[in-house]
């Protein structure tokens, strides 16, 4: 048996990782902001997948063709999908509870969940059967070193990043990063500069389910199989590494994913069981050693 | 300015406010003093948005403003700076006062507003650059009050500017106080130091167990047996 710590694994697992890390943020930046696990959050990354899957051939048909510029307006009708439904689950589910207790929301987030992965089983286009997702991009491979890294690889990598980016660059410098980040530390302050609280939640909400949307294609792409149930692990997956980051924290949402992603990839390699479950062990140990994640900060100013 | 009828307020089952009314008007200090649990606080709370009252009416510039969100009464005109400061810990102090401007559509306006505060407290101005919690107990009041000055408003309502904080500090939030309410801000400040807040009122009310009970010019109130038994401990 050669190593398993190969330059391969490390590519695959920062490829995972990517996936996992765009799915997170929404995790971490929900909580952040309203104190909430969206269980229905890996499934918002479930309805991008089936976005780019109908975006996909819809615009085949009409305007016919495929390649970057095919892809790039699928990853919009992705990203446009996720930030809707997940608009609409703050509106009409969530936001009725917002001043109920925690529970109340926590059980209908799950009910949210298996509401759009039913509903989509019903759907007669879309069924609870396995899809292929079309080559919206051919395929090409690269050799360096021992490694063989597919244009795939190198595509996930750059949307994850560019979004994270982005992302970053709106947290800490745009006026709605400041709002955002005032509502997490103390929502009747910020009504008090006059900032429409629930606005705000809106925005976060709809950025989140953006980039779930955005992996859901990513994933989709890469992992060419899709199906209503595929956002149950890689969602459950994310929120391990949003709270080994240490929850309702951005970069430790990023940083916590890549770990994940890497961790799985290193341990399917051992044996494919072990990968699966690597995630929960993860989550275990965190739990016992460092409740409040690598970078989350002490509990106390979290309530 | 600001009239207050028959305000009661409740949190689930427990009513923190019965019956208050009171009157704030235009350019003067009004003060309500009280014990601890009198419902001063909520009185606030109420009267900025963030409590919707269960009975009573509260008219700010003569239109009913009872239960509006609190992010709209911030354009119409009331600035609160709440109990216990509440400045956000993990901003900058200048993201702090940024975020305060966040009504205000013309950004060189929020600016000119900034100056003002930076000139009106110097030591706010030194610290511009650090986290709001790495400030002591005095540079984050002036930061909340600052932050008032950002909002701007007609209406300006204080939460215990004194609590926690030296003697000599105290005298400087206060002469501020003055300071704003001559520059045409309306003033409507809530105390345990009753005697401070006395000093610098034109009027003021006394609220015992959520009611409005002893009310007057704040040079009568301070004359009052039962109020310097009570609350000037002499």
């Amino acid at each position: 048996m050669g190593s398993i710590f190969n330059a391969q694994q490390i590519v695959n697992g920062l490829q995972l990782g990517s996936i996992y890390a765009l799915i997170a943020l929404g995790y971490t930046m929900v909580y952040g902001i309203v104190r909430l696990i969206n269980f229905a959050h890996g499934d918002f990354f479930m309805v991008g997948a089936y976005a780019a899957y109908g975006a996909f051939f819809l615009f085949n048909a009409f305007l016919g063709g495929s390649g970057l510029p095919m892809a790039a307006v699928t990853l919009i009708v992705a990203m446009a999908a996720g930030s809707v439904v997940a608009a609409l689950t703050n509106r009409f589910a969530y936001k009725p509870l917002r001043n109920k207790p925690k529970l109340s929301s926590l059980i209908t987030a799950i009910g949210v969940s298996m509401l759009i992965e039913y509903l989509f089983s019903a759907l007669p286009f879309i069924g609870a059967s396995f899809r292929a997702f079309p080559v919206l991009i051919e395929q090409k491979l690269y050799k360096i070193g021992t490694a063989t890294i597919s244009n795939y690889v190198v595509i996930d990598l750059l949307v994850a990043a560019t979004l994270m980016i982005g992302l970053t660059f709106l947290v800490r410098k745009t006026a709605l990063g400041r709002a955002m980040r005032a509502v997490s530390q103390d929502k009747d302050a910020a009504k008090l500069m006059g900032i429409d609280v629930e606005r705000v939640i809106g925005w976060t909400f709809l950025i989140g389910g953006a980039f779930a949307g955005a992996a859901g294609l990513l994933a989709g792409m890469t992992y060419p199989r899709i199906f209503p149930y595929m956002g149950i692990l890689p969602g459950l997956k994310a929120f391990i590494a949003a709270v080994l980051g240490g929850i309702g924290n951005i970069p430790g949402a990023m940083l916590g994913a890549y770990i994940m992603g890497l961790a799985e990839t290193f341990a399917s390699a051992f044996n494919s069981l072990l990968g699966e479950g690597i995630a929960f062990a993860i989550l275990i140990l965190v739990l016992l050693v460092r409740p409040r994640g690598l970078l989350g900060e002490k509990s106390a100013d979290k309530i | 300015m600001l009239s207050v009828k028959n305000l009661k307020v409740a949190y689930g089952q427990i009513v923190a406010l019965k019956d208050v009314s009171f009157e704030v008007p235009a350019g003067k200090i009004v003060t309500l003093i009280g014990a601890n649990g009198a419902g001063k606080t909520t009185t606030l709370r109420a009267v900025s948005g963030l409590e919707k009252p269960v009975a009573g009416s509260i008219t700010f510039k003569g239109q009913e403003v009872g239960g509006m969100d609190a992010h709209k009464l911030v354009s119409l005109g009331i600035a609160h700076v709440p109990e216990g400061r509440k400045i956000f810990p993990t901003l900058t102090v200048r993201e702090n006062l940024e975020l305060a401007g966040w009504t205000i559509k013309d950004k060189a306006e929020v600016r000119r507003r900034m100056d003002e505060v930076f000139t009106f407290f110097p030591r706010v101005a030194e610290r511009v650059g650090q986290l709001g919690g790495t400030l002591s107990g005095g540079e984050q009041q002036m930061l909340a009050v600052g932050r008032a000055i950002v909002t701007g408003g007609d209406l300006l309502l204080l939460d215990e500017p004194s609590m926690g904080l030296a003697p000599v500090l105290v005298d400087e939030i206060f002469d501020k106080i003055v300071a704003i309410n001559k520059q045409g801000t309306t003033v409507l400040l809530v105390e345990q130091n009753a005697a401070e807040a006395l000093e610098i009122a034109d009027f003021a009310y006394v609220l015992e167990t959520g009611y409005t009970t002893i009310a007057g010019p704040a040079d009568q109130v301070s004359c009052d047996a039962k109020v310097r038994e009570a609350y000037l401990g002499v």
